[in-house]
């Protein structure tokens, strides 16, 4: 709906204003008449033509044509049956990632404007306050207008080096959700759910790409274990814990028939490596019975496309469990060194678990209380605790 | 329609060792940009070294002139151009043309301009 009506403004803040008054019109509406039979559409006609009523007025304010108003935002508006609401989405995500916004930028207009987080909850998933990321907000939404950037689908040749951002940005929207880096709860449903959605999108819409059906397959291949990944206390449980029956088939079943999709007759891409591994572990029946060779195997291939220290710590933990304990934590050592990995408590965490596992209990505890002191999530930090608790007692 | 200023920025040094045959490829790659650009070219111009650079500052008996450019940096401003886009992606188009933007040592940056109706 926000995408629909951005199409008639071409301007985001009226465009979410119109929005918000859609809503409220609706609250009181739908409770006189009944909720209608395509609420979206309802919606999305009373939020356009909300848009062109202002704009209308603003053009007498002004007493200018406003160069805002195209024909084809004018025919839209009239025509309200027309559903294109798919495009629009795309429309609006193309701009939201566009390479001349940062990074950041870009995560925080997309949880924002495709995803329909407040601007609190944007702030609390990147650890910012919220005036920060209202400014952010603010600052991306200016230059969008000031610099004119274009509301629209990048052309064909454009296509492949743009949608690595979506793509980049839709994948990191959903590993925030995963494992939320604050908070009382591991997941965060509202950011994954939103991650698949748009990935499911792009998939629709871009149906030939390659890459765009890697992310998907490795959201869908991921998101399978997510009610594994928790007990119902909120304990995390790990990996070789969970209880494999209760993996989502379907989930799996879809991803695996995508990942053959991304796979077929073009050279793999970084989230196509990804979902393959994401795919062994799948296939595993039992945490023993895990491919580990294939799985070191996969992150060589995943290294050479996507040099990346977190690629390497995964690798090593890899070889860990290919190898052994001490193998493991040879291949961790010289990451130590690495600058990006320094708060990254993971790398504190893999190092504590193979210490563990070799008896080393002085430097296990060390290791582990690293890692208690980099993780921000409640869920975690138990986790961690426990294990403590263990080294401790054996150490004595 | 909108207009950008695209401002070419390098490193002196290097534009200075050029050869002339490199100097020629590069006037004809500025050539090609131009021929590109047709209409949407509202003007522009190489400048002439940073060397040359005279700044204005505010001092206690009026405007004081110093030596050199207005900030001391490495890559400096080489040249410009004013152009005339529907929209940053055109603009972005049009600019990736420049032969600056395939040296390793230049790049430019693209500066939408206020309009004033």
């Amino acid at each position: 709906m926000l995408a629909a009506t951005v199409r008639v403004t071409r301007d985001l803040d009226l465009a979410e204003e119109c929005a918000q008054d859609a809503y409220a019109r609706a609250l009181q509406a739908w409770e006189r008449d009944g909720v209608p039979d395509r609420p979206g559409a309802w919606l999305t006609t009373v939020a356009r033509n909300r848009a062109l009523d202002l704009l209308r007025r603003e053009t007498v304010l002004r007493r200018t044509l406003p160069q805002l108003v195209t024909e084809e935002a004018v025919t839209a508006g009239a025509d309200e049956e027309r559903p294109a609401v798919d495009d629009d989405r795309l429309r609006l995500i193309f701009t939201c990632c566009h390479p001349a916004l940062a990074r950041d930028a870009q995560v925080a207009l997309t949880l924002r404007l495709l995803c329909g987080l407040s601007t609190a909850e944007v702030a609390r998933a990147f650890l910012v306050r919220e005036a920060t990321m209202a400014a952010r907000i603010t600052r991306a939404k200016k230059k969008i207008a000031a610099a004119r950037i274009p509301y629209r689908v990048p052309s064909a040749e454009d296509l492949p080096v743009r949608v690595g951002a979506v793509l980049d940005v839709v994948h990191l929207v959903f590993t925030t959700g995963h494992t939320a880096p604050v908070g009382e709860r591991l997941v965060r449903r509202d950011l994954t759910d939103g991650a698949l959605r748009l990935a499911r999108m792009l998939h629709r819409l871009l149906p030939g790409n390659g890459d765009v059906a890697g992310l998907l397959a490795l959201l869908l291949l991921t998101d399978a274990r997510r009610d594994t990944r928790a007990a119902p206390d909120g304990r995390l449980v790990l990996l070789a814990d969970q209880d494999r029956g209760r993996w989502d088939t379907g989930r799996i079943a879809e991803g695996t028939a995508l990942l053959t999709e991304a796979l077929s007759g073009r050279p793999p891409t970084r989230y196509a490596v990804q979902a393959a591994i994401a795919a062994v572990h799948a296939e595993a029946r039992t945490w023993a019975d895990t491919d580990w060779v294939e799985i070191c195997g996969l992150y060589d291939v995943l290294r050479t496309l996507w040099p990346n220290p977190v690629v390497d710590l995964n690798r090593a933990a890899a070889i860990g469990m290919r190898d052994g304990p001490a193998a493991g934590l040879a291949a961790l050592e010289p990451l130590r060194d690495e600058p990006a990995l320094a708060t990254y408590g993971y790398l504190s965490a893999a190092r504590a678990d193979f210490l563990r596992r070799l008896g080393r209990w002085d430097e296990a505890e060390s290791a582990y209380e690293e890692a208690l002191a980099l993780s921000g999530n409640d869920a975690e930090r138990a986790f961690l605790a426990g294990r403590l608790t263990e080294v401790r007692a054996n150490r004595r | 329609m909108a207009r950008y200023l695209i401002l070419i920025y390098g490193d002196e040094k290097q534009w200075d060792a050029m050869t002339p045959d490199e100097w020629e490829r590069h006037g004809a790659a500025h050539g090609a940009f131009v021929a590109a650009a047709g209409p949407a070219n509202l003007g522009g111009a190489q400048l002439q070294p940073a060397s040359t650079a005279t700044s204005l500052r505010a001092g206690d008996g009026g405007p004081v002139p110093t030596d050199g450019p207005f900030v001391e940096t490495k890559e400096v401003l080489g040249g410009y151009y004013l152009i005339e886009a529907p929209d940053l992606d055109a603009a972005i188009a049009l600019a990736s043309r420049l032969p600056e933007v395939a040296a390793s040592h230049s790049g430019v940056e693209i500066r939408p301009i206020v309009e004033r109706n």
